[in-house]
């Protein structure tokens, strides 16, 4: 990103962003409720564009990519949205290989990688179970399930443990760091503070704060 | 956005993306239900304008070829001027022949006004005679100039004054068969958008969540058309068939010659009805697939 800004109306509610999210790094994304975290990964995935700046993804400038190719990057980035964004008249099992079906690859071809993504992120018994089924901690397993399905380069995580007990948030914190050790780019938006001092044990990571529509990273205080 | 392309996936059944799009019943029932109706009545719009056709081609061809001479005069005269009208016939260029009716045939034209007993003979009933025209056709203004010279009694009668205007109703009944039809196919058009509409904004966090994990505009749109296209085709089949019934059911033209009888269809134009659900579903392909592209340009 280079002075990339955001906003709703006419205030930015984000402005002069500048970083770049070095491949294979892991971030943590935090900041009080409503400081803009939702919006910099909406950028980052080019659900919305800057109104000013450059935001490059993957090698590409999101604001002058046609629509087909703004789908193409997004099969090459996992997310986990913070209310998961699921199909709910699909069983879980489906839910996860979206990804792959409107991407016209072979879902059945690939069964045996996806059963053995399910049974990765603890789904087995819960695959044909429709998403108002699961509990939280299961639909978001089920929702980093699906951002990892296509083998993406980069991985966006939106409060992943926003709707789930300390064990929960622990576990899938645990699974985004291995992913991160597969070489993955992970991006992590969270407000809390514990999950962060949680990882720092596990992963070297390197937290961005969002205040005042700037993001910076931050100190040795977390 | 490759219409080709649309159109082929409508040929390959896609088990995994048709269950995508969930099923929404009132919008499914609509694009069926209204397909059905307007294939019914394409159907008797499309009887109706072949039927007036047929009208329009029989009145003119069988009136067109053919004239009358009416002679009112006193029973002395009567032979006389009809000899005098069958020699200015002859001489007539473009009359390929005339004959008086005989009292016979006279006697079955008046048949069904006075009864099988009349004695034509006896009752001073015009004399008729019947003129076939040849393919250039004659001047009547020249021949009723002549005829008013030799036989004042006589009147001729091309049946200008009342086929015109019945050709021309039969032509005008015509048109409006084939407006009705461009009208229906305009209404499915647009019942089939509201719906194709209404279906896109129910699944709007449908198409939303596709976008997300990595759909192009063509797979969502695709999915909508071949759906709406299908029950379009389905709806418009029933409702051909049950329109095509109903007109075979119709009496036969045999029964009587009044244009009624005559609404359907005949030989090889049985065959034009089965053009109306391919028609219905291109109608539906084109509505669906302008309504889903249009929706999706509103997301990013």
């Amino acid at each position: 990103m280079q002075e990339a800004a955001y906003g709703y109306g006419a205030e930015p509610l984000l402005s002069g962003l500048t970083l770049e999210l070095a491949p294979g790094s892991f971030h943590f994304l935090t900041g009080p409720s409503g400081a803009g975290k939702t919006t910099f990964l909406k950028l980052c995935y080019a659900e919305l564009l800057p109104t000013s700046g450059h935001v490059g993804i993957l090698g590409e400038d999101a604001s002058a990519i046609s629509r087909d190719a703004v789908a193409d990057l997004r099969a090459r980035i996992g997310v986990v949205h913070q209310d998961c964004q699921f199909l709910d008249h699909l069983p879980t099992e489906d839910n996860i290989a979206l990804p792959l079906t409107v991407t016209g690859r072979d879902t059945s071809r690939a069964a045996g990688d996806l059963s053995e993504l399910v049974e990765w992120v603890g789904l087995s018994s819960r695959a044909k179970a429709l998403p108002p089924e699961l509990s939280g901690g299961e639909r978001q397993r089920a929702a980093l399930a699906r951002a990892i399905i296509t083998d993406p380069d980069l991985i966006l995580a939106d409060e992943p443990t926003g709707n789930v007990d300390w064990e929960m948030s622990v576990r899938l914190l645990q699974l985004l760091v291995e992913l991160n050790r597969m070489g993955k780019t992970v991006l992590v938006a969270t407000h809390d503070l514990g999950l962060i001092r949680a990882a720092k044990s596990q992963v070297q990571a390197r937290v961005l704060r969002i205040r005042n529509g700037q993001i910076a990273t931050a100190g040795a205080d977390l | 956005m490759s219409v080709v392309g649309d159109a082929a996936s409508l040929l390959r059944r896609d088990a995994q993306a048709d269950r995508i799009v969930p099923r929404s019943g009132q919008s499914a029932r609509l694009t069926v239900f209204t397909s059905a109706a307007m294939a019914f009545l394409a159907v008797f719009a499309l009887a109706l304008s072949l039927a007036s056709g047929r009208l329009a081609d029989r009145w003119s061809s069988a009136l067109a070829q053919s004239s009358t001479i009416r002679l009112s005069a006193p029973t002395a005269e009567i032979e006389a001027q009809t000899t005098a009208i069958l020699s200015v016939l002859e001489q007539t260029p473009g009359v390929e022949s005339a004959r008086t009716i005989t009292d016979a045939e006279q006697r079955t034209l008046l048949e069904p006004w006075f009864g099988p007993d009349l004695p034509v003979e006896d009752l001073p009933v015009p004399r008729l005679i019947e003129i076939t025209e040849g393919p250039q056709g004659y001047d009547p203004t020249g021949l009723r100039q002549r005829l008013a010279a030799e036989a004042p009694g006589a009147v001729l009668d091309d049946h200008t004054r009342w086929r015109e205007p019945l050709v021309e109703a039969a032509g005008r009944l015509r048109l409006l068969g084939w407006v009705s039809l461009g009208l229906i196919a305009g209404a499915t058009g647009a019942l089939i958008t509201l719906a194709a509409q209404a279906a896109l904004s129910a699944n709007a966090r449908v198409i939303g969540v596709l976008r997300l994990v990595g759909a192009r505009d063509a797979y969502i749109a695709r999915a909508f058309v071949r759906r709406f296209t299908i029950r379009a085709l389905s709806g418009a089949a029933g409702g051909t068939a049950l329109g095509m019934a109903g007109v075979a059911l119709l009496p036969g033209s045999e029964a009587s010659a009044s244009f009624l009888t005559g609404l359907g269809f005949s030989g090889s134009a049985w065959l034009l009805p089965l053009t109306i659900p391919p028609l219905a579903g291109l109608v539906a392909f084109a509505a669906t697939r302008v309504a889903a592209y249009r929706t999706l340009r509103g997301l990013q």
